[in-house]
């Protein structure tokens, strides 16, 4: 990871231009660097779209046809969504705690676990390793069913704590996978001079592994917030009462009604910035925990 | 250090809560899916035991083979665009220059926005009056009158929430491929160039070969992912017309919530569980093979 780009992907020594070297040359250089500003002009679009559209007035928002260039700036589609039915900060608050909880949970459940696979001679630590990645062979979209029977009886629909427990069971497989692996390649001489100055397993842990796995900690932190913040199935089934709604599941059932029996435009695409901000927030600020967790999480 | 008689003990103790989690809600409920896909419960009424019938009702149910052939037909559809465009844009964006560098990040933005933004977004981008796409198609002179994107032709609808998907996700399998291009040893690709091979001879000799474990693996979790697929179709066409863009975990879904036929929806949903793990399984030793 040291040797990593701003982007996590690895940087080594190379021609410029990497792996069109030899077309890398000439007019066909403008020809590519022509397609890639058209190229990432096509992918910023809708969010240029989307963004613009938050901030006109509502009625340009809504107009027919669309205008590409702001005429009017307001924020009062923001103002719309800040009082929408139980209001934006209600659902801001479900969604960061859904999210936090979840951080937690999966950090807590998979920081001792993957200690414990690198390091301790557990009996039938194989066995138990392929135990915790069950989630791996079954889609929860497939374990949503009797995961609400189960919560039915336990009281934890409706429940912020029982999302974020679907969205650590979601979770867990892939930090487990990353704890454990950056736990197995601390140095085993760090805790061995630890031990002489007589520390027990647990000051190891916290004193001498902990700190040395903290870019893998951030890691698994960011990929939960990112899946607890925006996903929308496991929500939609274990929530049903407006107040406890997540800002993914309050939008889309905006979109259908409002008063007039429309859809306010202006306002569902405040809704949406608001909801993408975060993530491109977290991702820019963190994005080469993020792109080298997917490399070496999906690929190894 | 950790080969004191304890040690054993002191390693489960920190293993207890993943494993008390992971048997609660991973394979507890798996097991009650199994149980509950044999009998009919409604939540209100107590669970009776009915056998096999949730699964014969399920071949024979016409809603049951339309969401599966129109899930089928949407990975089909998505696949190959996903794949060959996630190439191409990683073979083009793979050097290291400031221009590859930020197309690299721009690309990859929309796959951390959730689905249910993108979708939002694209719903109203897809709106037949106040959107974007057949304003700049009319401004354009492509089409003479407005397209009814959604909800009206499943087809239509189809492509629709793939146009939407493909900008959500193509910047994954991009990101993976430009890893394992990056990966490949400079010197292998530098003796090509002595030999003379041109740009595509070294992405057949070279670059295809090389990657190939992470164009499979790629292709697995997007496959599975494609035929898990349910936010984008709920929140854009909400399976309008009649259904008929009504997916596999969607059908699920209506089955287990709105209906509250809960045995038919856990028998749904083992049967889609096995119809993915077969998808896992196939895959993962077509991966083991190439990587061999």
């Amino acid at each position: 990871m040291s040797a990593a780009t701003a982007d996590g992907t690895m940087a080594r020594p190379r021609t410029q231009g990497g792996f069109f070297a030899t077309l890398w040359q000439g007019r066909t250089k403008y020809l590519l660097g022509a397609i890639m500003i058209v190229l990432a002009l096509f992918m910023l679009l809708p969010i240029y779209a989307t963004m613009t559209a938050s901030v006109k007035l509502p009625s340009e928002a809504a107009g027919i046809p669309p205008t590409y260039f702001p005429k009017t700036f307001s924020v009062e589609s923001y103002i719309k969504l800040w009082d929408y039915q139980h209001g934006l900060p209600r659902y801001l608050f479900n969604s960061f705690a859904t999210a936090f909880l979840a951080i937690l949970f999966t950090v807590a459940l998979t920081v001792p676990a993957g200690y414990a696979l690198a390091r301790f001679p557990v009996p039938g630590k194989e066995i138990l390793f392929v135990f915790l990645l069950t989630a791996l062979i079954i889609p929860y979209q497939a374990l949503l069913t009797p995961i609400f029977l189960m919560f039915a009886q336990l009281k934890l629909t409706n429940s912020l704590v029982g999302l974020a427990v679907i969205h650590t069971a979601i979770q867990l497989p892939f930090s487990l996978y990353i704890m454990r692996n950056s736990f197995e390649a601390i140095p085993k001489e760090l805790e061995e001079a630890a031990v002489i100055d007589g520390c027990n397993t647990f000051q190891l842990l916290v004193r001498i592994c902990i700190p040395s796995v903290v870019p893998s900690i951030v890691t698994i932190a960011l990929f939960a917030f990112i899946t607890s913040w925006n996903e929308f199935l496991g929500a939609l089934v274990m929530l049903n009462r407006g107040e406890m709604f997540t800002l993914p599941l309050v939008l889309a059932a905006s979109r259908t009604v409002n008063m007039l029996g429309g859809t306010d435009w202006g306002m569902l695409q405040a809704g949406v910035t608001v909801s993408i901000i975060p993530c491109v927030g977290v991702y820019l600020l963190l994005q080469k925990y993020y792109v080298s967790g997917l490399l070496s999480g999906a690929v190894k | 250090m950790y080969s004191s008689p304890n040690s054993k003990w002191l390693g489960l103790l920190y293993l207890t809560p993943a494993l008390l989690f992971v048997a609660v809600f991973t394979v507890y409920p798996l097991t009650q899916m199994v149980w509950v896909s044999f009998n009919n419960w409604t939540l209100i009424s107590p669970p009776k035991w009915v056998g096999l019938n949730n699964f014969t009702k399920a071949f024979s149910d016409r809603q049951f083979w339309i969401s599966l052939t129109f899930t089928l037909k949407y990975t089909l559809l998505i696949t190959p665009i996903l794949m060959i465009g996630g190439y191409a844009i990683a073979l083009l964006v793979s050097g290291n220059s400031l221009l590859q560098r930020f197309t690299r990040t721009v690309v990859f933005l929309p796959v951390v926005i959730g689905l249910g933004a993108s979708s939002l977004l694209w719903y109203w981008l897809f709106a037949p009056d106040a959107g974007f796409i057949n304003t700049i198609l009319r401004d354009l002179g492509i089409i003479p009158d407005r397209i009814l994107w959604l909800g009206v032709n499943a087809d239509i609808s189809n492509w629709a929430i793939i146009i939407s998907v493909v900008w959500k996700v193509i910047g994954f399998g991009m990101i993976l491929f430009v890893g394992a291009i990056q990966a490949i040893p400079t010197e292998v690709n530098e003796a090509a160039l002595v030999d003379g091979a041109s740009g595509w001879q070294r992405v057949r000799a070279i670059t295809l070969p090389l990657t190939l474990r992470t164009i499979l693996l790629v292709t697995l979790i997007s496959v599975i992912g494609s035929l898990l697929a349910f936010d984008q179709f709920y929140i854009m066409t909400a399976g309008q017309p009649q259904n008929l863009t009504a997916t596999s975990v969607f059908f699920i879904y209506l089955n287990s919530f709105p209906y509250l036929k809960l045995g038919y929806g856990a028998a749904l949903s083992l049967i889609l569980a096995v119809f993915v793990l077969l998808f896992t399984l196939v895959q993962m030793l077509l991966t083991r093979r190439s990587h061999a």
